[in-house]
């Protein structure tokens, strides 16, 4: 049996075994059934992605199950593996199983366990089918079913209120870009007359100058194919539009948090756009779109993430806007660099979320960073890691010497930006940059809040239930005698291996992920998985020095300015918000998408709703309809009456009668 | 002659009905094991249907009187509407186990009857043969809700029956002019004969009124959210499960056979109706409080995929939306029957009653989340494949319809979603309903089978699709010379010379550190 077949099916297994075994397997069971089946996907998969690395494996197909046929269109359950794969792999199974773990700690006073675990492997058994699809149908199936997993997890706490709602509306949001997603597949269809990847994409460029008619426009074929799945991309990756139901996610238990909405289902859109990126070769606007779009996200998601205290709204925003580079690195071309930052990315915001995790779990339940402060020597482990997280995120490093894992990736995206050299790409290249200071600036005020300065524990309320205290009552001591604990060391290994990745896979794997090779700029490890511009590595390679040393020079000043900030004139954001006030709500509110969605979309559709109701069906259609005949009858005839006396044989004879009658009337 | 085994699957039930009649008190076992019986017959058809084999098979034919036969044979289209009415009846008769306490013996003949009807009205090939089955199978729907309905089960029925009457009396005089003008009323012949298009158009009309009601279409829906909610659970499961899918099967067997042109000089029509169907009633289905009126709202929404598919004039939106039908017929019942196990318990159908089953009800819960996934075309499920590939075929008619029905899937999820987190997450708000039990033996069984053949159909249609493809094939080629241009009208053009993202580059010295 190829080993692709147990990756992706002991998940599924796993799953429906802690799922329906519910009650005969009992909690240690599920968890165990489910976390071994992650492990035993991830050990296979490092082989994998290494032989990929060293050049002895080449990509192939394992062929499933047939799936639907219906004229020409075909699609069948198939796996596919090569580079691209491979590293998915690695990042998926890696941290869900690094997830899994850490959730048998997190979790662990929680009553529906098995559920929860169940969930976990559901969703890696949908992401794996998502990343190993050979065709787009079956890369649908993966999409929507990790859309599933994602909003039973959301939904997780299924008594509270708020993550019902952040649950449906992460569903309905996504639903939007799948409707993009699905429209590209059936205009893909209809151009290529398959849904083969691999035909799609060698079928492509040959359509690059053909054009045809979509709602009344006439458009480059290549370019209204890939804007439409382009789109699919955006919900489900939440760029810039269609980005609102990333934070209310973190509604979820923060393993999710983690596993889901930072390292790997929020960045399948990113993965479809590589996986495709033969085909947005072939589009220039729809490129163009991307650059765009990522861009702005990049910057417009960091803006916010300066302003937020909940610690993991902080880390959602930061998310969204890392997303935005991957999304204009494969812009520019920069197919690999885009691959390099989702896979450093991964194991440096799945260390960020699981260490805020860790922060939470020590202070009870509390998100809200104003409560917290001086952590640093109560939970050392936990500091050390999210001190590890900081530095990938920001980008720590010196050029030649050696760098965090976020040096690396990131650099590599502004410098490809550059290297580009449209107007566009320079659009990318400064709201990269600026984003950066952002990023630099929001990730130093949360290590400031949580860690450093004095305790303001006792303002929380969960501080308060847990010390029965009030601030009044514990005067002085603001920490109110409470006393954080570190997490147990289930959760904290997951964090320490994490930590490995966020310091050294920017340094260890810089030269596959962007060169090919350590030796060559040649692509050898993509393989052909990936359309590798060449040429543009060349440039980014040859950009001028004040161009590379730009994402260290702002990742500098924002960490100088959160320090006046946050550390040294503590009085200043209070100043500033008094100043800007009207700037800084207009951010903290997040550009205010969720209330003008609310009042465009959701508000209209339920009064639209009602109206179609009450004034069509009932005012108009019966009215004039059934109910008026019924009036007309009802006027006349006590026979009516009689009619309906509950007798059924009067019933069945009246009907036998009618219909003796109908047919008599039309043979006479 | 073979074994007459379409004859006897309609016999079968009609003994089981007499018998029900007759021996009232034992009618449940009756009517069990009638639609058992039933049910296998169908699984020895449906093994013995031979795929790529004659296109009329099993055919019986006696000749009645002048003009008239009972002629009876089975298409692939047919055998997989026949296997999804045979399949849901034992279902029905579990689900009126305990909730139909009087006359239970009418109620069980009821059934019975009604499913030699619905066999029938699949199985006829002669035209007056089917037109009887057609609509008679209306008058033990009638009864059920009119006698064993909800309180205001007299108005449901009535609005009913006046809906259907409607179209029948102008398809009936069609069929006649019809059978004078073809000279026989044999079905597989009326479908090879060219109806010249003048008539063509007023012929495809008379059919369209039976069949736009029964669907049914915007806007002559009404009657099925009040006969939903007023049937008793057995019979919304029939109503929904079967009984919607005979326009979609009318529209196949003759509308589209037999007026091809007429039907493509009207698909602008069948198209608007549908976009507006989507549209209306997915709206309307978010503002109810009511679950039955809410699901029957959204089968409304997704028999305008059925229409806007069949009327795309391509193999992928006809077999789309013969797999929106089985789909849909499964799910929508099964949802149906999710409805009745809780309100059996609770005499309640307001969604505002409940919430918070998933903690008293666990399995329940799974169950109704995998329907309501279900319903909202997860991959995976039926409900995906036959929707995917509807609106796939409709793309390939025009972008405008497929972007507007697609909108199905995003209200789809909106509506569906709310009445889940409606009924099972939240808190136990209501002491009563936080008290009621999981589902029990007899619910399982229900359940179970739809569950396990939902996913089944998700994952490997191909049973299901494999003996309707030569039948959808010779359709889609009968049907080909009316269809209308693609109106994507893709050009080609040269190609351009290089990738999007051409990057100049002279390899210099000195390419930095990174």
């Amino acid at each position: 049996m190829d080993p692709i077949l147990i990756i992706v099916f002991a998940p599924l297994l796993a799953a429906i075994i802690a799922g329906l075994g519910n009650k005969a397997l009992g909690k240690t069971g599920a968890k165990l059934v489910t976390t071994g089946g992650l492990f035993l996907s991830a050990a296979l998969s490092w082989p994998i992605f290494l032989g990929f690395l060293g050049g002895s494996t080449s990509e192939y197909v394992v062929p499933v199950l047939k799936w639907v046929q219906s004229g020409d269109m075909t699609f069948d359950w198939a796996l596919r593996v090569d580079a691209l794969t491979a590293v998915m792999l690695v990042v998926i199974n890696s941290v869900s199983a690094l997830v899994h773990l850490y959730s048998w700690g997190y979790m662990e006073d929680d009553p529906d366990q098995p559920r929860f675990f169940a969930y976990l492997s559901l969703f890696t058994f949908a992401m794996l089918m998502l990343v190993t699809a050979d065709n787009l149908v079956q890369m649908f199936f993966g999409w929507e079913g990790v859309g599933l997993a994602s909003y039973l997890l959301i939904g997780y706490y299924f008594r509270k209120p708020s993550a019902n709602a952040a649950a449906i509306k992460a569903f309905v949001v996504n639903r939007v870009g799948d409707l993009g997603f699905m429209l590209g597949i059936f205009g893909t269809f209809l151009v290529f007359n398959t849904t083969s990847i691999p035909e799609i994409l060698a079928a492509a460029p040959a359509m690059s100058g053909s054009t045809m008619t979509f709602l009344g426009m006439r458009l480059y074929t290549m370019d209204i194919l890939c804007i439409l799945l382009f789109i699919g991309a955006m919900g489900k990756s939440a760029q810039l539009g269609l980005h609102t139901w990333l934070p209310d996610a973190m509604e979820g238990p923060t393993p999710v948090s983690a596993l889901i909405h930072a390292a790997t289902m929020v960045t399948a859109g990113v993965f479809m756009v590589c996986r495709l990126s033969p085909m947005f070769e072939t589009a220039p606007t729809a490129l163009t779109m991307v650059t765009i779009v990522g861009a702005a996200t990049c910057f417009f998601a960091a803006t916010i993430g300066t302003t937020q205290w909940d610690i993991k709204r902080v880390i959602a925003y930061s998310t969204c806007s890392q997303l935005g580079y991957m999304f204009f690195a494969a812009g520019v071309g920069a197919y690999g660099v885009a691959m390099f930052h989702l896979f450093t990315h991964a194991f440096f915001k799945a260390l960020l979320f699981l260490g805020a995790g860790s922060v939470i779990h020590a202070m009870h339940h509390e998100q809200d960073m104003r409560y917290y402060g001086a952590l640093r020597r109560k939970i050392p482990v936990t500091f050390w890691a999210m001190m590890a997280g900081t530095l990938a995120i920001t980008g720590v490093g010196v050029l030649g010497v050696f760098g965090f894992a976020g040096f690396y990736s990131k650099d590599a995206i502004l410098e490809a930006a550059w290297a580009r050299g449209t107007g566009v790409s320079q659009f990318a290249f400064w709201a990269g940059a600026v984003a950066a200071l952002l990023t630099s600036f929001y990730s130093w005020r949360l290590m400031f809040l949580t860690f450093w300065g004095k305790p303001r524990w006792i303002e929380s309320e969960h501080i308060q239930h847990s010390v029965h205290k009030t601030p009044q009552e514990a005067g002085e001591d603001t920490t109110g005698g409470y006393h954080p604990h570190e997490s147990p060391w289930v959760m904290l290994v997951p964090l320490l291996v994490l930590t490995i990745g966020a310091v050294f896979s920017g340094y260890v794997f810089k030269y596959p992920f962007i060169d090919g090779s350590s030796d060559a700029v040649d692509g050898a490890f993509w393989a052909g998985s990936i359309y590798f511009n060449e040429n543009l590595v060349h440039a980014l390679h040859g950009v001028p020095l004040w161009v590379k040393l730009t994402a260290t020079a702002v990742m500098l000043i924002g960490f100088l300015g959160a320090y006046v900030a946050y550390m040294a004139k503590p009085g200043i954001p209070a100043k500033f918000v008094a100043t800007f006030g009207a700037l800084h709500n207009f951010v903290y509110r997040k550009w205010y998408f969720d209330e003008l969605y609310n009042a465009v979309f959701v508000k209209p559709s339920f009064w639209l709703g009602r109206q179609f109701w009450k004034l069509g069906d009932i005012g108009t259609i019966d009215r004039f309809g059934p109910n008026g005949v019924a009036a007309l009858v009802q006027r006349g005839s006590v026979a009516a009456k009689s009619i309906q006396s509950g007798y059924l044989t009067t019933y069945a004879l009246i009907m036998l009668l009618g219909l003796i009658a109908a047919v008599t009337f039309v043979l006479l | 002659m073979d074994f007459p085994i379409l004859t006897v699957m309609m016999l079968v039930p009609l003994i089981g009905a007499v018998a029900c009649l007759l021996a009232a008190p034992a009618a449940r076992t009756i009517a069990l094991g009638a639609t058992l019986v039933t049910f296998g017959l169908g699984i020895v058809l449906w093994a013995s249907y031979e795929i790529g084999g004659a296109q009329w098979q099993f055919h019986e034919s006696y000749e009645l009187v002048a003009g008239f036969s009972y002629a009876v044979g089975i298409d692939g289209i047919s055998l997989m509407l026949i296997m999804l009415s045979v399949f849901l009846m034992p279902i029905c008769i579990l689900a009126s186990w305990e909730a139909i306490t009087k006359r239970v013996g009418e109620y069980m003949a009821a059934f019975l009857f009604m499913e030699v009807l619905m066999i029938g009205t699949f199985a006829a090939q002669d035209i007056f043969l089917f037109y009887i089955f057609f609509e008679a199978g209306l008058i033990p729907m009638y009864l059920i809700i009119g006698v064993w309905g909800g309180d205001n089960r007299i108005y449901a029925s009535y609005k009913f029956f006046l809906y259907t009457l409607l179209g029948s009396v102008l398809m009936l005089i069609a069929m006649f002019w019809m059978v004078a003008q073809a000279g026989t009323s044999d079905i597989p012949t009326l479908m090879q004969y060219d109806f010249p298009p003048g008539a063509q158009l007023w012929l495809f009309l008379a059919f369209f009124a039976s069949f736009a009601v029964k669907m049914p279409m915007w806007p002559v829906h009404t009657w099925l959210p009040d006969a939903h909610v007023q049937a008793p659970t057995a019979g919304s499961v029939i109503l929904a499960g079967v009984l919607l899918k005979l326009g979609g099967y009318g529209f196949i067997r003759f509308s589209l056979p037999m007026f091809p042109e007429a039907s493509a000089d009207l698909a602008w029509l069948i198209f608007t109706l549908s976009m507006v169907a989507v549209v209306y009633t997915s709206l309307v289905a978010l503002v109810q409080h009511d679950m039955k009126k809410l699901i029957a709202y959204s089968s409304v929404a997704h028999m305008a995929l059925v229409t806007a598919g069949l009327f795309a004039f391509n193999v992928q939106g006809i077999e789309g939306a013969m797999m929106i039908m089985l789909g849909h017929g499964l799910v929508s019942a099964a949802l149906f029957l999710c409805v009745g196990v809780i309100y059996d318990r609770l005499h309640t159908r307001e969604i505002d009653r409940y919430g918070g089953l998933s903690i008293n009800m666990p399995f329940y819960a799974v169950f109704f989340l995998l329907f309501t996934m279900a319903a909202v075309g997860l991959p995976g499920t039926s409900n995906f494949v036959g929707e995917f590939l509807a609106l796939a075929g409709i793309y390939q008619a025009s972008s405008w319809v497929a972007l507007i029905c697609t909108t199905g899937i995003i209200l789809g999820a909106g509506y569906m979603l709310y009445l889940y987190r409606r009924v099972a997450f939240g808190t136990q708000k209501n002491e009563d309903a936080a008290a009621m039990p999981d589902m029990t033996p007899r619910e399982w069984a229900m359940m179970a089978p739809i569950a396990a053949v939902v996913l089944w159909m998700g994952v490997y249609p191909e049973s299901f699709l494999a003996p309707m493809r030569a039948d959808i094939a010779a359709l889609d080629a009968q049907i080909a010379a009316a269809a209308p241009a693609s109106e994507a009208q893709l050009a080609a053009g040269e190609p351009r010379p290089e990738a999007a993202n051409a990057v100049e580059y002279e390899s210099h010295e000195g390419e930095g550190e990174h």
